[in-house]
């Protein structure tokens, strides 16, 4: 289930979208959620599905790996959609045994589900086209100016930026360390919640004892390599704002505008 | 005076119990004094236990001695203020080709080194640049290395350590974890920096066949350098050597046995084509 997450899963390709700058793509997500919200009313939604389809459309990623970071979400959906659609209270539309759906909750359970829809796509659009190390250099450099305030910003992108490399490998692993306790006759499958839980002991134990070997010798590994922290390095690729970032700025600001005036209008 | 030195090298693994009391003491590296040159190609063989690995983590200063001294470049590995100096003059490439790629492209990987080191952003992409070209692994420099083979991996960090502009590398068994083919690769990249970039190799392995190349090999037994020598003055031990519990290359075996029946060979054949060129001598 782990691997259809799609945060923090690049796709390599070439288009306007990759070339941006991290912080225009960080920016821009955070302020497209955060009109999500805004905007209240059919028109908004319509303003934020389309500048969506419009990014998605010049990322070049296919539509199939934006949906596949839905399934992981899709249960918290239903949940969402569920509670507001049967809790509202309001004017009746249908009651059946001892459940009603009111119109007041019909229309807040689309309006959630478009939302957390939106939300989830708008945010894999960012990660799909940003490698993980771009996006922790974005955040590291936004994070900057918290320095004042002893906000490690270079180590914090650093663990995230070895994190997200080792992701895929330890699942790798615990793939590996499940098949192996598998022919040794462990039993995943049957029992209650807790007996289950407690069949994951033997997958889990092993996992850890491998990551803090991998920790060490990447540890290694990287001192070996003249690591000393943040404190004078450089960058091969430094973020320098180019013509296309203030155009992405301007998209989104005009994305913004739009989308608050049509949810003015309707 | 070598690019790398040791003197009466000694290092000891302490194991302590729980409390902090010492149980026991493993020498791992016991007396070794070795003299390398710069631009020389050396191998360090020997099984595992032998002590290899502890040597070549003191070559990048990762270890200190217990005893002795260990000089890179004329620096002395134990003063804490050349550290750096010792680790971009000696780069080192590891056996796990997971466990040293930090970048989530292979390009930033091979970046990284430099980026430490305050290198200049344009002259990072020109080491870069260069690097991978070096090891043949231009081509895949928008890679992720999750979607490498384990020998291409391996490349990847000998790219690392090259972009760093070292006078030396230490590779600690860079392919044990390959499959044939992918140890074919790496043997044939670092082969490569030693002849066209005339870098000192120091090559750790326990496979027989990588060393056939090397200009001077070291045995290593129990933490001692038990065999010095040339690979064909090595390989002419076959005794020797099965009495350390290394394998012999087939060929130089093959040949061995041959001479054990009577069969006028020269000692220390170490390529098919040397043992065919000598038997069609004697037909």
């Amino acid at each position: 289930m782990l691997r259809d997450i799609t945060i923090g899963q690049y796709y390599q390709t070439e288009s306007p979208v990759h070339r941006l700058d991290p912080r225009v793509k960080i920016g821009g997500t955070l302020l497209y959620i955060i009109s999500l919200f805004l905007f209240s009313g059919f028109a908004g939604y319509i303003a934020a599905a389309v500048f969506l389809a419009v990014v998605i459309r010049l990322s070049h990623v296919p539509f199939r790996f934006m949906v596949k970071g839905m399934k992981a979400i899709l249960f918290l959906l239903l949940i969402t959609v569920g509670f507001n659609l049967f809790l509202t209270p309001g004017t009746e539309l249908i009651s059946f045994w001892k459940l009603s759906i009111t119109r007041e909750g019909a229309e807040m359970a689309v309006t959630m589900a478009v939302r957390l829809t939106l939300l989830i796509i708008g945010s894999s659009v960012m990660t799909l086209t940003t490698t993980p190390n771009n996006l922790t250099d974005g955040m590291e450099k936004m994070m900057k100016p918290l320095r004042i305030f002893h906000v490690p910003a270079h180590e914090v992108a650093m663990i995230m930026s070895i994190a997200l490399r080792f992701i895929p490998i330890l699942l790798e692993e615990t793939d590996k360390i499940m098949k192996a306790q598998l022919a040794r006759g462990a039993d995943f499958d049957s029992g209650n919640l807790l007996q289950r839980a407690r069949s994951m002991v033997p997958i889990l134990v092993p996992l850890f004892i491998s990551a803090f070997r991998r920790a060490n010798d990447l540890a290694m590994a990287m001192e070996a390599r003249c690591y000393r922290g943040g404190e004078g390095r450089t960058k091969m690729k430094p973020l320098i704002y180019q013509r296309r970032d203030r155009i992405g700025y301007l998209c989104i600001l005009g994305y913004l505008v739009i989308g608050v005036t049509l949810s003015r209008i309707w | 005076m070598g690019i790398v030195r040791t003197e009466n090298l000694i290092y000891e693994y302490i194991r302590r119990d729980e409390e902090g009391n010492v149980e026991g003491i493993t020498t791992a590296v016991d007396r070794v004094s070795l003299d390398i040159a710069p631009g020389e190609f050396i191998a360090v063989l020997g099984h595992n236990g032998s002590g290899k690995s502890t040597l070549a983590k003191h070559i990048n200063a990762i270890l200190n001695p217990t005893e002795g001294t260990v000089w890179v470049d004329g620096m002395d590995t134990s003063r804490e203020e050349s550290v750096w100096d010792i680790r971009r003059t000696a780069g080192m490439v590891f056996q796990n080709p997971d466990n040293q790629i930090i970048g989530q492209v292979v390009e930033e990987d091979v970046g990284f080194g430099p980026e430490n080191m305050g290198v200049p952003t344009r002259e990072i992409w020109e080491r870069v640049e260069e690097s991978l070209k070096a090891v043949g692994m231009y081509e895949y420099r928008k890679y992720s290395p999750n979607k490498l083979s384990g020998g291409q991996k391996q490349r990847v960090s000998i790219a690392g350590v090259l972009a760093m502009h070292p006078k030396c590398i230490v590779l600690d068994e860079p392919t044990a974890m390959l499959d044939p083919r992918g140890r074919r690769e790496v043997i044939r990249a670092v082969r490569a920096l030693n002849q066209v970039e005339e870098i000192t190799v120091i090559l750790i392995t326990h496979y027989m066949e990588e060393i056939v190349h090397a200009d001077r090999v070291f045995v290593m037994e129990g933490g001692r350098v038990a065999l010095e020598g040339t690979p064909r003055e090595i390989f002419s031990q076959v005794e020797k050597l099965k009495s350390l519990r290394l394998d012999v290359p087939q060929v130089t075996l093959l040949a061995h046995e041959l001479r054990r029946r009577g069969i006028d060979l020269p000692e220390g054949i170490l390529t098919g084509q040397e043992l065919a060129d000598a038997l069609c001598a004697i037909v």
